[in-house]
């Protein structure tokens, strides 16, 4: 007998831990969501944790994370949280609307459900589930439920809260909303959190979603978010992780667009150990339109791996990704997209780009995209690219009088400016725009803090040179 | 227009697959299934020598604990490996000396195919072997090659007169572990081609080897061996046709290239397997392992590929760079219709320094059928300065055929560039429009589209080849604009 995977060991452990807390973890649970936690747990038990040995896990490999004992946390922090004291937003002029998740805990100083005058609904999802199940039981797991992932049913079987956003038909949220998720465990810690976002009809969101630890501990999170937007819904949603080195996060995102609802989704990508993204997005209605973009800078062992899943199902659908990475040192960063147009879905258009840049001889790339076409009326493309610096823009930036240290930087910069100037916030692009050049310049290695409120003071840079002098 | 369109269709779905007829010829063929038995029969009638024996059935133990690969987007039935006569020869006869030896049945067969070997010997001076079944019937120009040194042969004479050429190059490239289908074929090939170009001789002729399957309920398993020593260069030739059967037959070969030093091979195939009638009953499934070493510095391995054929397509052309500033590269038109599947692509696999390869892929697909392009592009951390480009374009022809595209880089060195483009789409009434407006039917606008998007494969092809593939093409697509 081979000996046992570490995974397995971890596996059994969840399993039996399942077992012996099942009655603990759903006290709360609507009689719906009884089944539908034993059976993904049933599918977990069947599928087991992600291997090197399925395709799309192909180059990120979870053993050396899957060999820690994890603690599970079953119940809430029992302390009130000083919050002010973990987590201070620091971007100038960014009026946002807070929630927090500490630990994978949903905390509040008011209520745990919040109802705004224009009925927006904004809190924990385990009080949502409570309160309103009827509004949750229509959307919950209905959209990643379908995906027989191992990490998604472990998630569906363990998750006890996350954040709950309903927005009525026809509104506008007022503010950004930001949605802050901590990690501060002197322990090492599992943590699977479960966020479900529902628009109305014409509503309209701006989620800003920023993960964080606070201290160097490792952690594991393994995080499902599900998206649903109704007919000519609208939703700009950000997604900021700066974790530290010995963290892993796994973040599965599904969103169901119906017709003529819009959706931008940004994955920023600072800091992190193991950052692995799932983008899932199913456009069922006519003339919904999705644009993903994301950006990562990795350095040291880090490792980032994108994965999106684009699925036209139905017809005039339009796509567009564009992902673009800087990778120094011995970081590796992974790209998988994967466009799928439907029988009879004709009329789409789908784009979708990965480009990378390596640093160092260390630095690796790995990149996928797929197309999986089934109609003719279609244009799609895709590209990739890795390499270097153009020598040739550097050789010109230089005959300019600009030292060879900044023209890079200011390449780096420009190459990086095409993702982070489609962020529509302005003090959130000015403050991410920042970080950027930070990072760049090595300077911004994990803060203690959480990226949206590193407590340096804003200086200007050398290479923030007003272009339109050269 | 569709009613027009309609027409084409129809003409074109009536169209017969001309090379589907079967030759009454009297073969010896071995009991059905494969077992160690098989192996050993096969290798006695060949009289092999000892190593061979062991390398089959080393290859046939590594087969038995491998798994048939279901990864490729293909959706076939389970193959029964016990149902396949693995071993089908024409009746053994004393060895030929000329052309006038060969059983006229079979010069028939391939006067019919259009590969009459006295008038490639005569006039076109492509030197040709050709396969039928599982054993090399003839090759023409030899004793011209022989001038230059060249081999040109069966594999089985190969075995015979230059074993340690054998020995030493066979299974070099594609290992008999290598894959299922390699397995198999290491197990039970029955014959192929064997190939040797001395050191800074450049092969005058074409060297043309032709593939017909044609006993019911055989598979076909050769071997291709092409070896070309420091400074030589050889254009290689391929093509194959089967008759027209409800079954499915199967077709797994490999063919191995070695280049060394400066030397270049160009590797040329017209794959014209029998595709299956139009309800996609019948057809060979073609589960082919290809693959170039670039071995030496400064070598060039090229394969340019037109696909027409075959039920099922699984095969990946590729190039591993192991010298210095070698090239790899690959182009390929892969026709699908009707209910035809198609995974095929490429592998470029980079490892000495300032290797350069291109990928060039025309994928168009019509009728029911499914086309993938897929393929890997690894630049390994040793092979700095290496550029990779590769394109792969899918064009669709009607609303019920897929076009798929799954193409992976992989890239560990940060002096290296790798570009990779794809798009798909269809024939756009635009187009079609300004043909028609120009005078142009749709019919003739149709393939001079096709013609002009396949071009860049086209024109690597050579002169001999390019002529067939362009009719082929333009019989593959006829009216399938729906």
């Amino acid at each position: 007998m081979s000996p046992e995977k570490t995974e397995q060991v971890l596996g059994r452990k969840l399993i039996s831990l399942f077992d012996s807390h099942r009655n603990h973890i759903s006290r709360y649970d609507p009689p719906f969501l009884q089944g539908i936690r034993n059976q993904a747990m049933e599918s977990f038990r069947k599928a087991g944790f992600p291997t090197t040995a399925m395709e799309t896990w192909r180059n990120t490999n979870l053993e050396r994370v899957l060999e820690k004992d994890y603690n599970i946390i079953f119940d809430p922090p029992e302390a009130p949280v000083d919050l002010e004291n973990v987590f201070r937003c620091e971007v100038p002029d960014f009026n946002t609307h807070i929630i927090s998740l500490y630990n994978g805990w949903y905390i509040s100083r008011d209520t745990p459900l919040l109802t705004l005058p224009n009925g927006t609904i904004i809190g924990s999802l385990a009080q949502a589930l409570r309160e309103i199940p009827e509004l949750a039981e229509k959307h919950f797991n209905k959209y990643a439920g379908a995906m027989g992932n191992g990490l998604i049913s472990l998630n569906t079987a363990f998750a006890q809260d996350g954040v709950f956003i309903y927005v009525p038909d026809g509104v506008e949220a007022y503010k950004t909303i930001q949605m802050v998720n901590i990690l501060n465990r002197d322990d090492d810690v599992m943590v699977q959190n479960r966020n479900l976002v529902i628009l109305g009809r014409n509503s309209r969101l701006r989620l800003v979603h920023c993960d964080d630890s606070h201290n160097q501990q490792p952690s594991f999170t393994n995080t499902v978010t599900e998206v649903f937007l109704d007919e000519g819904a609208t939703i700009d949603h950000y997604k900021l992780q700066n974790l530290n080195n010995s963290s892993t996060l796994v973040n599965s995102s599904f969103f169901y667009l119906e017709k003529e609802s819009r959706l931008s989704t940004h994955l920023i990508t600072l800091n992190g150990g193991l950052i692995r993204n799932e983008s899932f997005v199913r456009l069922s209605g006519p003339e919904a339109h999705a644009d993903v973009f994301g950006i990562y800078l990795m350095d040291k062992n880090q490792h980032v791996d994108n994965q999106v899943f684009m699925d036209h199902s139905a017809p005039v659908t339009t796509s567009n990704q564009l992902f673009k990475g800087i990778l120094d040192d011995q970081a590796s960063g992974v790209f998988n997209g994967h466009i799928l147009v439907r029988k009879d879905a004709q009329r789409i258009s789908a784009y979708q780009s990965n480009r990378n840049i390596l640093l160092t001889d260390k630095a690796v790339v790995h990149a996928k995209p797929f197309l999986e076409i089934y109609a003719d009326d279609v244009k799609c493309s895709h590209g990739a690219t890795v390499g270097r610096l153009d020598e040739n823009a550097l050789f010109y930036i230089r005959s300019r009088g600009i030292g060879e240290y900044n023209a890079r930087l200011l390449l780096m910069y420009a190459f990086a400016a095409e993702v982070i100037r489609r962020i529509s916030i302005t003090p959130l692009r000015n403050r991410i725009d920042d970080l950027v050049k930070k990072r760049l310049r090595g300077e911004l290695a994990i803060c203690d803090q959480c990226v949206l409120h590193c407590s340096q003071e804003e200086k200007r840079y050398s290479f923030d040179i007003d272009m339109s002098k050269i | 227009m569709s009613r027009e369109k309609n027409g084409f269709i129809d003409s074109f779905t009536n169209q017969e697959y001309k090379y589907g007829f079967v030759t009454d010829i009297e073969m010896e063929t071995a009991p059905r299934g494969l077992n160690e038995d098989i192996i050993r029969f096969i290798s006695s009638r060949k009289a092999e020598p000892d190593f061979l024996l062991d390398f089959r059935l080393k290859a046939y133990k590594k087969w038995l604990t491998m798994k048939e690969p279901r990864w490729a987007h293909l959706r076939f039935p389970e193959i029964d490996y016990q149902d396949i006569i693995y071993y089908a020869a024409p009746k053994r006869k004393p060895a030929l000396s000329s052309l006038d030896e060969v059983d006229p049945d079979l010069l028939e067969t391939f006067n019919k195919l259009g590969i009459s070997l006295e008038e490639q010997k005569r006039l076109t001076g492509v030197a040709v072997d050709a396969v039928f079944d599982s054993v090399s019937v003839k090759t023409t120009f030899r004793k011209t090659l022989e001038k230059h040194g060249i081999i040109f042969c069966s594999f089985s004479d190969a075995v015979r007169d230059y074993p340690d050429l054998v020995k030493k190059y066979m299974g070099s490239v594609v290992p008999y572990g290598d894959n299922y289908f390699a397995a198999l074929n290491s197990a039970v090939f029955s014959d192929g081609s064997f190939c040797y170009i001395p050191k800074g001789v450049r092969c005058p002729v074409e060297l043309s080897t032709y593939f017909r399957i044609n006993t019911a309920g055989t598979g076909q398993f050769e071997r291709t061996l092409i070896i070309a020593d420091e400074g030589s260069y050889v254009s290689y030739m391929e093509g194959c046709t089967a008759p027209m059967r409800d079954e499915n037959q199967l077709h797994a070969a490999i063919v191995e290239i070695i280049a060394l030093k400066d030397a270049t091979v160009k590797y040329s195939t017209v794959q014209n397997w029998y595709p299956g009638d139009r309800e996609g009953k019948g057809g060979i499934y073609n589960f082919v392992t290809k693959r170039g070493m670039c071995k030496g510095s400064n070598s060039r391995i090229s394969w340019t590929q037109v696909e027409t054929g075959s039920a099922i397509t699984w095969k990946y052309p590729s190039c591993v760079l192991f010298g210095d500033n070698s090239v790899g590269e690959f182009y390929s038109v892969a026709v699908t219709n009707n209910h035809q599947q198609a995974d095929t692509g490429s592998k470029m696999i980079h490892i000495g320094k300032n290797t350069r390869s291109t990928i060039i892929s025309k994928g168009i697909s019509a009728g029911f059928s499914n086309n993938s392009y897929r393929g890997l592009v690894r630049i390994s951390k040793r092979a700095t300065g290496s550029r990779n480009f590769s394109q792969c374009d899918s064009l669709l022809l009607g609303d019920r055929c897929g076009a798929h595209t799954f193409p992976s880089v992989n890239v560990e060195n940060s002096s290296s560039v790798m570009e990779h483009e794809a798009t798909t789409s269809k024939i756009s009434d635009d187009q079609l429009f300004y043909c028609n407006q120009r005078g142009i039917d749709t019919e003739s606008a149709i393939g001079l589209i096709v013609n002009g998007y396949a071009r860049e494969v086209l024109k690597q092809l050579p002169m001999e080849f390019a002529v067939e593939a362009q009719k082929l093409l333009s019989i593959s697509l006829e009216g399938s604009v729906g």
